[in-house]
């Protein structure tokens, strides 16, 4: 008996050290002190994803999932370089969270109910940083503008996929006739495609638009506007310790925040030199960091946003780099525009 | 082969290369219907292929990428151990291979002499690699050549004791190699998320090659033992692991380790990977392994028994010896797959060459260039396997040599 009681021990120990991690408490968070105690921050990523993380040829982590991490890195430890990435495949990723191996999600994950629920994989989202849905390519000048004009065509599709189950829904609603053709790997649906076996090919549209960027004429094909699902990609944490999850989500909120005001890695100091000389600009002081507690409300340094954008920049700035037009993926802002621009970034006040 | 061992056999009709060529492919108008079909849809792929790898493929992809693909993160500033590393290899490689060979130099061996230094002033280049760095790799490769021929003509006055103990260097290699790639007793530390490419496929391969040889034998003796527990200890363990797929426990590995133990405590995760793969190949090499110990007469370990030898004696003096040299081929056969298997460590997201041939892949400035890296990656597996594939001929052979029976 005194053996088995032996060998429970360390498995009891081990719950206890596991359950004692996951609670936070207030705003000294037992993530955010355990980051700072290792002076590091590990991060969830991709790592196989065109524009979002990727290595580059001198061996490093690029990409705006990658950016995100790097921003959250500089506003928790001052240090936008102190991120070791860790590459998860999406069967493992919120294991990986739940057990602490990484401090959060930055990696394609779509918010959706069954991912927030308790009952389901029981993580906190931080917003919404890309808004990618189901789209369509068609060669540019075939007259299709709309799903509509794709009535008797025949469409590629990746099998087995969301996409084909999206695509089939959607059609039959408005009650468009067409053939799917079905393949087993991306590389084969897109060269049917290309082969002019299909007048359009579908799936995520960022997917679409960075396997665009390697087709021989990249020009010469189109996304169309119609959207045929909601894939909001959010980086996650776990739910246990909210003040790390407010962290994160203020800290993002703060790069699309920074986008609204103008305020980009380039100017960053002399609009801190401005502010620091107006006293008038009461709002723009609290959000830098030169009066108030924000920083200090959410347990992070007082300048805590103007580290997260001298690292990787506004909103708007990591999305071009990345994704957007001055990348080789090249797509349009789209949804992701701020609010006032006719898009769905929206960060609550700063007050 | 030698030339007593020719005039032993029978006498054979001496045929022209033409002669045999007719006989192989054209005997009958059936035969030389087959034969031309097959040759000419062999020709038209070649073609096809040529022209491909000529004209369209992109080929600077491999060279853009050509250090992440072998080294993956690995600190430019420590690189410089990495080299030591492989002069260590170079250095045992070409003694092993000079003692193993004597001074013979059999078809095989010249063979390899042939790629090895195709490779060598070929590829580097081909890379776009600076001048001393190919220079670097002249140099190695030369050291390996002189060692192999200056260790061939000192084997015979090297002492029996040196050489049966030869084969132990390699873990001692594998440890002071891994002080060196890890870091520590005053060498920087490079944490293990850092090293990727073939380097780490290696490391996997090598760390599961090394042990699963001596927990396979433990398993194989517990299954043929005499001890119920022991014995069903040993069928369970061997069942329950060729009954899962490696992915599953590979997963099962990332996954549940995470869970019971907390954050710091679990082993890295590339240890995780690297011991879920000896578990692994541990069970298949067990069973290899079993087929020689089955394959030794009964009437062996009763004569040295008789002859007052002790349990222990009787394996390691009688059977063993005999059942490793039945069991070699499969043995040999389970390593090359076991090199293999480390792809599937990309799934769990390690950076071997599979998973950063992945994250080239992904790198915009790339996009659409996955023939001409899959095709790099096959020929650098294909490299290594050929590699254990000549290694365990050799070996083979001079196991085989007090045989009677000619292994041709």
């Amino acid at each position: 008996m005194p053996r088995k009681q032996a060998c429970l021990l360390p498995l009891l120990v081990s719950a206890l050290a596991i359950s004692s991690c996951s609670r936070g408490d207030g705003p000294s968070s037992g993530r955010l002190a355990m980051v700072r105690s290792r002076d590091q921050l590990l991060c969830g990523v991709n790592g196989k994803l065109p524009g979002f993380s990727f290595v580059d040829r001198t061996g490093t982590y690029r990409g705006l999932d990658v950016e995100i991490c790097h921003a959250i890195a500089a506003a928790v430890l001052g240090d936008g370089s102190k991120v070791e990435f860790r590459e998860l495949n999406p069967a493992e990723r919120f294991t990986a969270l739940a057990s602490g191996e990484v401090d959060l999600l930055s990696r394609n994950t779509s918010y959706s109910l069954s991912r927030e629920a308790k009952g389901g994989n029981n993580v906190a989202f931080a917003p919404v940083v890309f808004y990618d849905g189901q789209g369509m390519l068609v060669p540019r000048g075939s007259g299709i503008n709309s799903l509509s004009d794709l009535n008797g065509q025949s469409i590629c599709v990746l099998s087995g996929t969301t996409s084909e189950l999206n695509l089939a829904n959607r059609l039959r609603e408005r009650s468009i006739r067409y053939t799917p053709l079905k393949y087993q790997t991306a590389d084969q649906t897109f060269t049917a495609y290309l082969q002019g076996r299909c007048a359009a090919v579908t799936s995520d549209r960022s997917g679409l638009a960075a396997k665009r960027s390697s087709f021989p004429v990249p020009e010469a094909h189109v996304l169309l506007t119609d959207q045929m699902s909601k894939e909001p990609l959010a980086p996650a944490s776990v739910k246990a310790d909210t003040a790390w999850a407010d962290a994160l989500r203020w800290i993002i909120y703060a790069l699309m925040q920074a986008e609204e005001l103008g305020i980009t890695q380039a100017n960053i100091d002399t609009r801190v030199a401005e502010a620091r000389a107006d006293p008038n600009q009461a709002d723009l002081r609290r959000f830098l960091g030169i009066d108030g507690d924000f920083g200090q409300q959410l347990g992070l340094a007082p300048d805590f946003v103007v580290r997260a954008i001298k690292a990787s920049g506004n909103y708007g700035e990591l999305f071009e780099r990345n994704v957007g037009s001055a990348s080789p993926i090249g797509l349009e802002r789209g949804l992701n525009k701020p609010w006032n621009q006719g898009g769905l970034l929206y960060a609550p006040p700063f007050r | 082969m030698s030339s007593s061992r020719h005039q032993q056999l029978p006498p054979q009709e001496q045929l022209s290369a033409l002669e045999t060529l007719r006989l192989a492919c054209f005997a009958n108008p059936l035969d030389g219907l087959i034969s031309l079909a097959l040759i000419s849809a062999v020709l038209a792929a070649a073609w096809q292929l040529l022209r491909w790898a000529l004209l369209q493929a992109q080929w600077g992809v491999i060279a853009a990428n050509s250090t992440l693909l072998a080294l993956g993160r690995y600190p430019e500033p420590q690189r410089w151990r990495l080299w030591l590393l492989l002069w260590l290899l170079s250095t045992v490689a070409g003694l092993s291979w000079g003692l193993l060979r004597r001074q013979s130099w059999p078809r095989n061996d010249l063979l390899a002499t042939a790629v090895l230094t195709g490779l060598t002033l070929w590829a580097p280049a081909a890379v776009a690699q600076p001048l001393a760095v190919q220079a670097h790799w002249w140099g190695l490769t030369a050291w390996l050549l002189l060692l192999r021929s200056s260790a061939g003509a000192m084997a015979a006055r090297v002492p029996p004791p040196v050489l049966q103990c030869w084969a132990l260097l390699w873990p001692v290699v594998y440890v002071s190699g891994m002080g060196l790639i890890a870091g520590g007793l005053g060498l920087v530390r490079v944490p293990s998320p850092l090293w990727g490419g073939l380097l780490l496929t290696l490391i996997e391969a090598c760390f599961a090659m090394l042990l699963c040889l001596p927990l396979g034998l433990a398993l194989a003796l517990g299954r043929s033992s005499g001890l119920p527990l022991l014995r069903m200890g040993a069928v369970a363990y061997i069942e329950f692991i060729r009954g899962a797929p490696l992915i599953t426990l590979l997963f099962l590995g990332q996954n549940i380790l995470g869970f019971l133990l907390p954050g710091g405590l679990s082993p890295d995760r590339i240890w995780r990977a690297a011991w879920v793969l000896t578990v692994f190949a541990s069970a298949y090499v067990a069973e290899a392994l079993r087929a020689g110990l089955a394959a030794i007469p009964r009437g062996q370990v009763e004569a040295a028994r008789s002859l007052g030898l002790n349990t222990a004696q009787t394996l390691s003096h009688v059977v063993l010896p005999q059942a490793i040299k039945v069991a070699l081929p499969a043995l040999v056969g389970q390593f090359i797959s076991l090199l293999q298997d480390t792809t599937l460590l990309s799934l769990i997201g390690l950076m071997e060459l599979l998973g950063t041939a992945r994250t080239v892949l992904a790198n915009p400035e790339f996009l659409g260039r996955n023939a001409e890296v899959y095709v790099v990656l096959a020929l650098l597996f294909w490299c290594c396997c050929a590699a254990l594939g000549l290694g365990s001929r050799a070996l083979e052979v001079r196991l085989n040599r007090q045989r009677s029976v000619a292994v041709r």
